[in-house]
């Protein structure tokens, strides 16, 4: 799933970048939920990708965090506005019990908050997490709800019309965080 | 990202592209996964009116519609023939005046004429499925097939399917055939000369008798009801007769698990007539998961449907 509609204004972050932002949120979560029993959900598409990228790190260190997914396409607040774009569900993967569980959320970028307030109700709807977090790896600001991430890999200014892109390997051709502009004609993601 | 154009109602297959066929399969299976939960609900169509609109006698129908819009939070109103005005002689256009006061965003209807589910969507912003009209078409129940078949056979297309029964009074035989078709998957009929139209579908290929039908290799025989109240005594002989020649009995049992095929039904099923009590009990029968699999396909059609009721 590459973007060949984005035209890239702004690199934020190179591939190095990315890599030491998620070693720095690795070792805070090691830091502040050692001893926890602890789970990552990573929102599609690529807050699955930067989920598995931190717990991959973890794991060198001896920490196995599980990672579920979570589509929150079907708990979005703007289901009317949708217009043309037909909307293609994943299907959510949480293989473990969430009741009693430290649940850290992970999306690429925040930038509303809304797509946290569905994935949080997505998320209620698999069980009742003992402590839900957020991470991220990009925190741009404007935000719409009272919502605010735990882990930041990086806080950057931004105009509310700009957009902000995280691409990973997994998912993408090129690596890397982007400011971007869209090509015209190009329905865009209302979210992002 | 998607080069789909959004659609206001589902009338039949017939006029449906493969790309909104492929759409709604694959989104039909991530609501599937809800059933998994404790929470089988989800918010998405809050605030929103399906309104069950059936003409014709169908418990089954209606409820799996009910149950899908009631996983999508929808709020769901019966309306039915014996508590309907239809009774009182109101016209359907006039009807439709009263539906639309009412301010549906989803019609899902069921008629014994073909077409009336079409008429009420030229004159309705809300969404129209149709959920069988007259001898012409029964699109989620295409659907909800092709699901199924799918899941047992990810490698579908090449696949050999025989449906079995009255063809010609059959708008599931229709509707699926059609749909089949279009996915690649080969289709056969068999069923009594009266109740197997010739040159209606010319991609289907005409079998005579169930040996032709093992020696043809199916991958699954999807058996047709017989519609006692449509035609009892007029195309074939007795209901005894029809079982003999072509209901699902012990013997044609053991072939079908020489074979491996699966057998299909879209309910509800006369027992002793289409299939015996022993092949209900068949191993390989996909009865059950074509009803599991009725609320997924139906959650997914009123996610992808797009009324004119809706705020942008």
């Amino acid at each position: 799933m590459s973007d060949t509609g984005d035209i890239i204004r702004e690199e934020i972050l190179s591939p190095e970048g990315i890599q030491e932002a998620i070693a720095v949120i690795a070792r805070d979560i090691a830091y502040r939920c050692a001893g926890d029993n602890v789970a990552f959900i990573g929102i599609y598409t690529r807050g699955v990708t930067f989920a598995r990228r931190v717990a991959e790190v973890l794991k060198k260190q001896g920490l196995d965090y599980p990672v579920g997914t979570l589509d929150i396409s079907l708990y979005r607040d703007d289901f009317d506005n949708r217009g043309t774009d037909l909307p293609r569900l994943e299907s959510s993967d949480v293989p473990f019990a969430l009741d009693g569980t430290r649940v850290i959320i992970f999306d690429e970028v925040i930038f509303t908050g809304r797509t946290i307030r569905a994935a949080l109700d997505g998320l209620m709807d698999y069980g009742r997490p003992s402590k839900i977090e957020l991470a991220v790896l990009i925190d741009r600001g404007h935000r719409e709800i009272p919502i605010q991430p735990d882990y930041v890999g990086k806080k950057i200014g931004t105009n509310r019309d700009q957009y902000v892109k995280v691409r990973f390997h997994e998912d993408d051709d090129r690596e890397g965080v982007f400011i971007v502009k869209k090509r015209p004609g190009i329905a865009s993601h209302p979210h992002e | 990202m998607s080069e789909l154009k959004p659609r206001k109602d589902l009338l039949d297959i017939e006029s449906l592209e493969l790309a909104e066929i492929e759409y709604v399969l694959e989104n039909a299976v991530p609501f599937k996964q809800l059933f998994q939960r404790s929470v089988k609900k989800v918010p998405t169509l809050r605030g929103k009116t399906v309104l069950n609109l059936f003409y014709e006698p169908s418990t089954r129908t209606s409820t799996s519609f009910e149950v899908a819009a009631n996983r999508m939070s929808a709020d769901v109103t019966n309306f039915t023939v014996s508590s309907s005005s239809v009774v009182k002689g109101e016209s359907l256009l006039d009807t439709i005046e009263t539906l639309q006061a009412m301010r549906s965003d989803y019609i899902v209807i069921r008629h014994q004429a073909a077409g009336v589910p079409g008429i009420v969507a030229k004159n309705t912003g809300a969404s129209v499925i149709n959920a069988g009209d007259g001898y012409h078409a029964h699109p989620t129940q295409a659907l909800l097939d092709a699901m199924t078949l799918r899941e047992v056979y990810p490698d579908y297309q090449g696949r050999k399917v025989v449906i079995v029964g009255d063809i010609l009074h059959s708008r599931v035989a229709r509707s699926t055939s059609t749909l089949l078709h279009k996915l690649g998957i080969e289709v056969a009929v068999l069923g009594p000369g009266s109740l197997v139209p010739e040159g209606r579908h010319d991609f289907m290929t005409r079998l005579r008798s169930w040996d032709e039908v093992f020696d043809w290799k199916p991958d699954a025989v999807y058996l047709l009801r017989v519609q006692m109240e449509r035609q009892e005594g007029q195309f074939f002989p007795s209901i005894a007769e029809y079982h003999k020649m072509y209901g699902m009995n012990s013997e044609r049992l053991v072939r079908m698990r020489e074979l491996g095929a699966y057998l299909m039904h879209p309910g509800p099923v006369n027992r002793g007539v289409e299939i015996t009590d022993e092949a209900m009990r068949y191993e390989r029968s996909l009865i059950s998961t074509q009803v599991e699999n009725g609320i997924a396909v139906r959650m997914a059609v009123l996610h992808w449907l797009k009324p004119e009721t809706d705020k942008d």
